[in-house]
């Protein structure tokens, strides 16, 4: 079997499951809808600008939406040890990170289709002019892959230790800080009208955390793996 | 369990002699202390920031030690780990980890104390000290994760993995102080061109430097001392290791 296409199938199995129980992505874009409305009474209105506000609340839902969905990516696997038997098929360990972190990617992905229009609607963001979806679309693509890479290892290490739900955050989080320096930073020049030429730094500090922590964390997996 | 055999039967000892006072720790301490003193009051004062600006010597030295040293350890230690599976690699990544910690929070501290009167705020969220603290708590969460596993080699297997990821993330903290414009100065030492520092400054801060890899080194044995007797200790009561 590929890698591609074993990579493929563990995805779509991730997927399948979240898709027919719908648990974890429901619970992920409640809590960003709430976080958005709590934020927005958080602070006052006539101090802070909507505009100023708006990219440090869509990266810190991000952040811990995403958490919310990288704990249950190997939490799934818990239940009647369901891991094992992972274990046992023959595929390649490096194949399964790419398939849990693909399902990561869509499953934050989906969360990001459905916050990014609700926080245009309640900050009344001009999101719909010139550079700022496209260049939104690449921060957001860019940074998200590098959560979902530490993210995904991090689930897997985390998962059986005690204090499961504390570590996952206490480990991934100062390595989310690289990715949502530049993404927020981005974000504010998109949302003021900049040009995509701009955050071009941004964009390259993030392709090239990437870069290092996808290849990293996909050949650091296999050995949170062995037993 | 404790047959006859078994109780005259001598556990094997390392060979390292045991006894006696840490003579390096304390030559290192010596060291540390008396290149502070030359610092205070044997170097020039700077013109603009005042008597203020002797804790770079304290606060780079300490910075340097511990991303450098303590950190790169750390991160080098647990590729090796992954590589030899050798117990004293752990060992010696956990003791990296601690003491590197402890030269970390130095830095946290010293800073801060030298931030009030310069900048006029004890913190700022500026992309370097951020980072740094974000270090911090990495490697706390490192030895977080380390009391949170029970299994012997697949504590050291994560531990392993999250030091090298660790350290893949310092040359990003690095770079942050080169990409954004900060409040935190920029790099006079440890860039591409020559220290921009008149040349008595910059010799103290080669003692001072000195002098803190010195304790660095005297701590990481005795950290590491520490836990090997622990371990010993450990597999002699019968406990899991």
């Amino acid at each position: 079997m590929s890698f591609l296409g074993t990579a493929w199938l563990v995805a779509r199995k991730d997927l399948l499951i979240e898709f027919r129980t719908r648990s974890a992505f429901f619970a992920a874009i409640v809590f960003a809808l709430l976080a958005v409305v709590i934020f927005h009474f958080a602070w006052d209105p006539t101090t802070v600008t909507a505009l100023d506000l708006a990219p440090g609340v869509l990266w810190v839902i991000f952040t811990f939406s995403g958490l919310l969905g990288l704990h249950r990516s190997f939490g799934v696997e818990e239940a009647d040890r369901a891991i094992d038997g992972l274990l046992a098929a023959p595929i390649g360990r490096e194949a399964l990170f790419a398939g849990k972190a693909v399902a990561n990617l869509v499953f934050v992905g989906a969360v990001q289709l459905v916050t990014i229009p609700a926080v245009a609607l309640f900050y009344d963001l001009p999101l719909l002019g010139g550079a700022m979806l496209p260049g939104l679309a690449a921060v957001a693509a860019l940074a998200t892959i590098g959560l979902v890479a530490v993210g995904t290892l991090f689930s897997a290490m985390t998962v059986n230790t005690r204090l499961a739900e504390l570590l996952l955050p206490m480990l991934a989080l100062p390595f989310f800080v690289p990715i949502v320096i530049p993404a927020a930073l981005s974000t504010a020049r998109l949302l003021a009208g900049r040009p995509l030429g701009e955050i071009r730094g941004y964009l390259e500090m993030l392709a090239a955390f990437d870069l290092v922590f996808v290849t990293a964390c996909t050949l650091a997996f296999p050995y949170t793996l062995e037993e | 369990m404790t047959t006859p055999a078994a109780r005259t039967a001598a556990p094997t000892a390392p060979s390292t002699a045991r006894g006696g006072p840490d003579l390096l720790l304390a030559a290192a301490v010596i060291a540390v202390a008396a290149a502070l003193v030359h610092a205070v009051y044997f170097t020039p004062t700077e013109a603009v920031q005042g008597p203020a600006q002797k804790i770079f010597y304290l606060h780079v030295s300490s910075a340097i030690v511990a991303l450098y040293l303590g950190f790169g350890l750390l991160a080098l230690t647990s590729a090796v780990y992954l590589w030899l599976r050798e117990e004293r690699v752990d060992r010696m990544a956990e003791s990296a980890a601690e003491v590197g910690l402890v030269f970390m929070s130095v830095v946290l501290l010293t800073g801060p104390i030298w931030a009030k009167p310069i900048w006029g705020t004890w913190w700022t969220w500026d992309a370097r000290l951020t980072l740094t603290l974000f270090t911090w708590l990495i490697v706390l969460g490192y030895l977080t994760l380390r009391n949170a596993i029970e299994d012997r080699a697949q504590r050291a297997r994560y531990s392993a993995v999250l030091g090298i990821l660790a350290g893949l993330l310092v040359p990003f903290i690095h770079l942050s102080t080169t990409m954004f414009r900060t409040l935190h100065p920029q790099p006079i030492l440890l860039k591409p061109s020559a220290p921009s520092m008149p040349h008595e400054m910059v010799m103290s801060w080669m003692y001072a430097q000195g002098a803190f890899v010195l304790l660095f080194v005297a701590l990481l044995r005795a950290r590491y001392r520490y836990g090997e007797e622990r371990d010993r200790l450990r597999a002699l009561r019968g406990e899991e290791v």
